[in-house]
C-alpha cells in the first residue's frame, strides 16, 4: 500500500476553537493514520473533548480545517457526517424510550435502510440477543455502555469517536469493556481516538498518544516513548502517577 | 328533573363542540409556542407570563370583555364579526387552555437528559427528526397532563359561554339560579361535570399509552374521544336551519317573555333559538347588530342609557322619541309596547312608615340600600339619588332574587325593585311613590333587528302581543315563577300569559 494515496483518517490544520474568548482548542495541528487507535490524555479543561467534538461538526472551529477522509468537514453535510462517523460519550445517551435493537438500529433507520442483525450487532459488542427487547434503564451501566459502542458502530462507520467512555463504570467493567474496543478496533479495522484522563488506560489501549494542555498538543508519542521519557516533561509526569502506582503494588506483593 | 335533562342533549352538543373547538385552537397555539419558548427562555418568559396574567383574569370577565374588543373590531373591519356568541366563548376558553399546555410543554421538553439530546444529534438526526424521534416521544407525557388540566378547565369554563349567549350547559346552570329551580342547576352542573371526567379518563388513556409506548392504548383512547365528540354533536345536525333567535335579559320576567314571543313565532312557523342572560347594555347592542331577532326591553332604559337623554317626558312622548331615533339611527323597529310597565321602584318593607322616596330622603343615612346588580351604574339612579339627594349607610348589591329575601331579612332596608315584579304583592312590600317624576317611564317595548323591521310575516307574528299584557297578569306570571314552592317553568308562565293576551 502507498503512503501517499490515502489520506489520513483524521487531520487537523491549525484548529483553535474559543469560548467566550478563552481558548478551549489553541492553533492545533495533527494527523491520525488510518487504523491507528489514538488516546488523547489531558487534565480536565485541556480541550482534548473539544477537540473531538470538531471531528464530527458537533462543534466548529473559529479558525483552521478539519479534514476526515481528507475532506475539509466544514463543507460537508453534517448530517451525513455524523452518520459515518461513529460517536460514544460518557453519559451514553441511549434514548430512554427505545429498546436496545432501536437504539442499535436508529441510524440504519434515519438512512431509511433495512432493520440491522441485532443478534450480529450485539454479540460484536459481547452481549445476548436476549436483550434486545429490554429498555436502557433495565441494563446495568456497562451494558448500556456496550449498546452505546453497538450503536455507534451500526452506521458502518470506520472512525470511532469516544469521549470517556469508560468515565462513568466500575474498574472491571472498565477493563473488560476498554479489551473488547480494542478488538473491535482491530476485527472491524477502525480508526478509532479515545479521549481519556486516565494515562493508565491510554498506555495499555493506544498506540500512539497525545497529550493536552491548556488547548494545546504539548506530547506526541507511542506508550514505549512515553514510558521510556522520550515525551517531555508533560508527559513524564502524565506517566509518573501510574507507573508509581504499579511499582508500589508490585512491592505489595513482594 | 327529567325534564330538566330533556332540554339537556343540544346544549351538551354545543358545549362539547364548543371546549372541543377551543381545545384544538389552544393545542394548535400552544404547541409550537411552547415548542419555541423550550429553546428561547426569553420567549418562554414572554409567553408563560403572558398566559399566566389571561389566568388571573375572572372568566367571566374575559369573555366579557371580547364583547366590546370583537365590536371595535367589526366596526374597523367594516361590519360582519360576531361579537356575541360563539367567536367571544372560542376566544376567551382558547386563551384560558393556553397555559397550562404551554407551560407543560415546555416542562417536558426542558426536562429532557441533556446527554439523550447529545447522542441525537450525535448519531445524526435532523432537527425534525431529533423533534419527532426523541423530543416529542419524551415531552408528551408531561405536555399531555397540561393537555388534561386545560381540557378539564375549558369543559368547566364553556359553561360562562353563556352569558355571551352561546348555549351550552350554563344554559340551565344560569336559568335554573335566577328562578331558584336547583334541579336546573343540578341538571347543567351533573352534565358538565361528567363531560369534563369522561373528558379526562380518556386522555388519561392516551397519556399512560403514550409514556408507555403502548400505541393500541393510544388509539383506543384516540378514537373513544373523537366518537365521544361525533356522538355529542349529533343534535346539532338536525339544527342546521336558519332560525329566528329570540333574546332575553338575565331575570324572570325576561325570560317568560322570550318564551311567549318563541310559542308566537313557532306558531307562525318559525325554528326559534334562545339567547338569554344578556346584560341590559349588551342586548340592545346585540339586536342592533342582528345578533339577536327580537327581544323586550323597557322604554326608560333605552331612553337614558343607549340614547343618553336626561329629561323623563310623558309616556306617549317617550315611546315617539324611541320609534323615531330607533328607524333613524341603529335601525332597528319598534315594534310596538306590551302594555305594562316594569318600573324601577323603591320599596320598603310597609312597617317602616314611608311612603314617599321624600320621606326616605331624611331617614336615609340610618339604612342599608339594597340595589340588584346593575342599577347602581344606571343613570336612574343617579337621576333619583340626585333629586332627592338621598345617602345611604351602605349599599349592597344582590342578583334580583336574593335582593328579596335581604328585605325580609332585614338584611337591606330599601331595595331597587321592579314594579311588574309579583314578589311586591307577594311580599306585601310597599313601593315608594316619586313626587318629583325623577324616574323615566318603564313601558315593556318589543324590539325587532334591523334584518327583521320590515319583514312583514314576522312583524304580523309578534303585532299582537301589543297592549295585550296587563301588569297584574305579568304580576302573576313572574310570581309563578319566582315563588318557593310550585313553581312554573317560563314555558308553562309564557303560556298561561299567551291565553291571556288572546282575551
Amino acid at each position: 500500500m502507498s503512503t501517499d494515496a490515502a489520506p489520513p483518517a483524521l487531520a487537523y490544520e491549525r484548529v483553535s476553537r474559543r469560548y467566550e474568548g478563552l481558548s478551549a482548542v489553541d492553533r492545533v495541528s495533527l494527523t491520525i493514520a488510518r487504523g491507528s487507535f489514538v488516546a488523547l490524555v489531558g487534565s480536565s479543561g485541556s480541550g482534548k473533548s473539544t477537540l473531538l467534538r470538531l471531528a464530527n461538526r458537533l462543534d466548529a472551529p473559529d479558525e483552521g480545517r478539519v479534514m476526515v477522509d481528507g475532506q475539509d468537514v466544514a463543507v460537508a453535510d453534517p448530517i451525513r457526517l455524523r452518520r459515518a462517523i461513529g460517536y460514544v460519550f460518557q453519559n451514553i445517551g441511549l434514548f430512554p424510550h427505545m429498546s436496545v435493537e432501536e437504539n442499535i438500529g436508529i441510524i440504519p433507520r434515519l438512512e431509511g435502510g433495512g432493520p440491522v442483525d441485532i443478534g450480529a450487532a450485539l454479540a460484536r459488542v459481547g452481549l445476548s440477543s436476549d436483550l434486545a427487547n429490554r429498555l436502557p434503564a433495565q441494563l446495568s451501566g456497562g451494558q448500556q455502555q456496550r449498546v452505546g459502542i453497538a450503536r455507534a458502530l451500526a452506521g458502518g462507520g470506520r472512525l470511532l469517536l469516544m469521549d470517556e467512555p469508560f468515565g462513568a463504570l466500575d474498574p472491571v467493567t472498565r477493563d473488560t469493556l476498554g479489551r473488547t474496543v480494542r478488538e473491535l478496533h482491530a476485527a472491524l479495522g477502525l480508526t478509532t481516538i479515545l479521549v481519556t484522563h486516565d494515562m493508565a488506560e491510554a498506555l495499555l489501549l493506544a498506540d500512539r498518544i497525545f497529550v493536552m494542555a491548556r488547548g494545546q498538543i504539548v506530547a506526541d508519542a507511542t506508550p514505549h516513548q512515553m514510558l521510556s521519557g522520550q515525551a517531555g516533561p508533560e508527559a513524564d509526569a502524565l506517566v509518573a502517577i501510574p507507573r508509581a502506582q504499579a511499582l508500589k503494588l508490585a512491592e505489595l506483593g513482594q | 328533573m327529567s325534564e330538566a335533562l330533556g332540554q339537556l342533549p343540544p346544549l351538551i352538543a354545543n358545549h362539547v363542540l364548543l371546549a372541543a373547538a377551543a381545545m384544538a385552537l389552544a393545542l394548535l397555539i400552544g404547541l409550537p409556542l411552547g415548542l419555541a419558548s423550550a429553546r428561547r427562555p426569553r420567549l418562554a418568559a414572554a409567553a408563560l407570563g403572558f398566559a399566566g396574567l389571561v389566568q388571573t383574569i375572572p372568566g367571566l370577565a374575559l369573555l366579557a370583555l371580547f364583547y366590546p374588543l370583537l365590536l371595535a373590531l367589526s366596526a374597523l373591519l367594516g361590519g360582519g364579526v360576531p361579537a356575541l356568541g360563539f367567536l367571544p366563548a372560542l376566544l376567551a376558553l382558547t386563551l384560558y387552555a393556553l397555559l397550562p399546555i404551554l407551560r407543560n410543554v415546555v416542562a417536558g421538553l426542558r426536562g429532557i437528559d441533556p446527554s439523550v439530546l447529545q447522542a441525537a444529534d450525535a448519531v445524526g438526526m435532523t432537527p425534525a427528526q431529533r423533534l419527532r424521534l426523541v423530543e416529542a416521544p419524551l415531552a408528551a407525557p408531561v405536555a399531555m397532563a397540561g393537555v388534561r388540566t386545560a381540557a378539564v378547565w375549558t369543559i368547566g369554563a364553556a359553561t360562562l359561554a353563556t352569558t355571551v349567549g352561546y348555549p351550552s350547559l350554563g344554559n340551565p346552570i344560569f336559568a335554573g339560579l335566577q328562578i331558584e329551580r336547583w334541579d336546573l342547576v343540578l341538571a347543567g352542573c351533573l352534565a358538565a361535570a361528567c363531560l369534563a371526567v369522561i373528558t379526562d379518563a380518556l386522555l388519561g388513556l392516551i397519556e399512560r399509552g403514550i409514556g408507555r409506548r403502548d400505541s393500541r392504548r393510544t388509539l383506543t383512547g384516540l378514537g373513544l374521544l373523537l366518537l365521544g365528540l361525533v356522538l355529542a354533536c349529533l343534535p346539532l345536525l338536525q339544527g342546521a336551519q336558519r332560525s329566528v333567535t329570540v333574546g332575553a335579559k338575565n331575570f324572570s320576567e325576561q325570560y317568560i317573555l322570550s318564551r311567549l314571543i318563541g310559542l308566537r313565532l313557532e306558531r307562525a312557523g318559525y325554528r326559534v333559538t334562545y339567547r338569554e342572560g344578556l346584560g341590559s347594555a349588551v342586548a340592545f347592542r346585540a339586536l342592533a347588530s342582528g345578533d339577536i331577532d327580537v327581544y323586550v326591553d323597557y322604554s326608560g332604559t333605552l331612553w337614558t342609557g343607549a340614547m343618553g337623554r336626561k329629561d323623563t317626558p310623558s309616556r306617549d312622548a317617550m315611546l315617539d322619541g324611541i320609534a323615531r331615533w330607533m328607524a333613524a339611527g341603529p335601525r332597528t323597529a319598534l315594534i310596538g309596547p306590551l302594555g305594562f310597565e316594569n318600573a324601577y321602584a323603591l320599596a320598603v318593607r310597609p312597617s317602616s312608615g314611608l311612603t314617599s322616596i321624600a320621606d326616605l330622603a331624611t331617614q336615609a343615612p340610618r339604612l342599608t340600600f339594597g340595589a340588584d346588580l346593575e342599577f347602581l351604574d344606571r343613570a336612574e339612579w343617579r337621576a333619583i339619588r340626585d333629586a332627592y339627594d338621598l345617602r345611604f349607610k351602605a349599599t349592597r348589591a344582590y342578583s334580583p332574587t336574593f335582593m328579596y329575601r335581604a328585605l325580609q331579612s332585614e338584611q337591606a332596608d330599601v331595595i331597587s325593585a321592579f314594579s311588574s315584579d309579583g314578589r311586591i304583592a307577594a311580599d306585601h312590600l310597599l313601593v315608594l311613590s316619586d313626587p318629583k317624576n325623577a324616574m323615566p317611564h318603564y313601558d315593556a317595548i318589543l324590539l325587532a333587528a334591523p334584518g327583521r323591521a320590515h319583514d312583514a310575516r314576522f312583524l304580523a307574528a309578534l303585532r299582537p302581543l301589543t297592549n295585550r299584557i296587563t301588569v297584574e297578569d305579568m304580576r302573576a306570571a313572574n310570581y309563578s315563577v319566582d315563588r318557593d314552592t310550585a313553581k312554573a317553568t317560563p314555558e308553562q308562565a309564557a303560556a298561561w300569559l299567551d291565553t291571556r293576551a288572546r282575551h
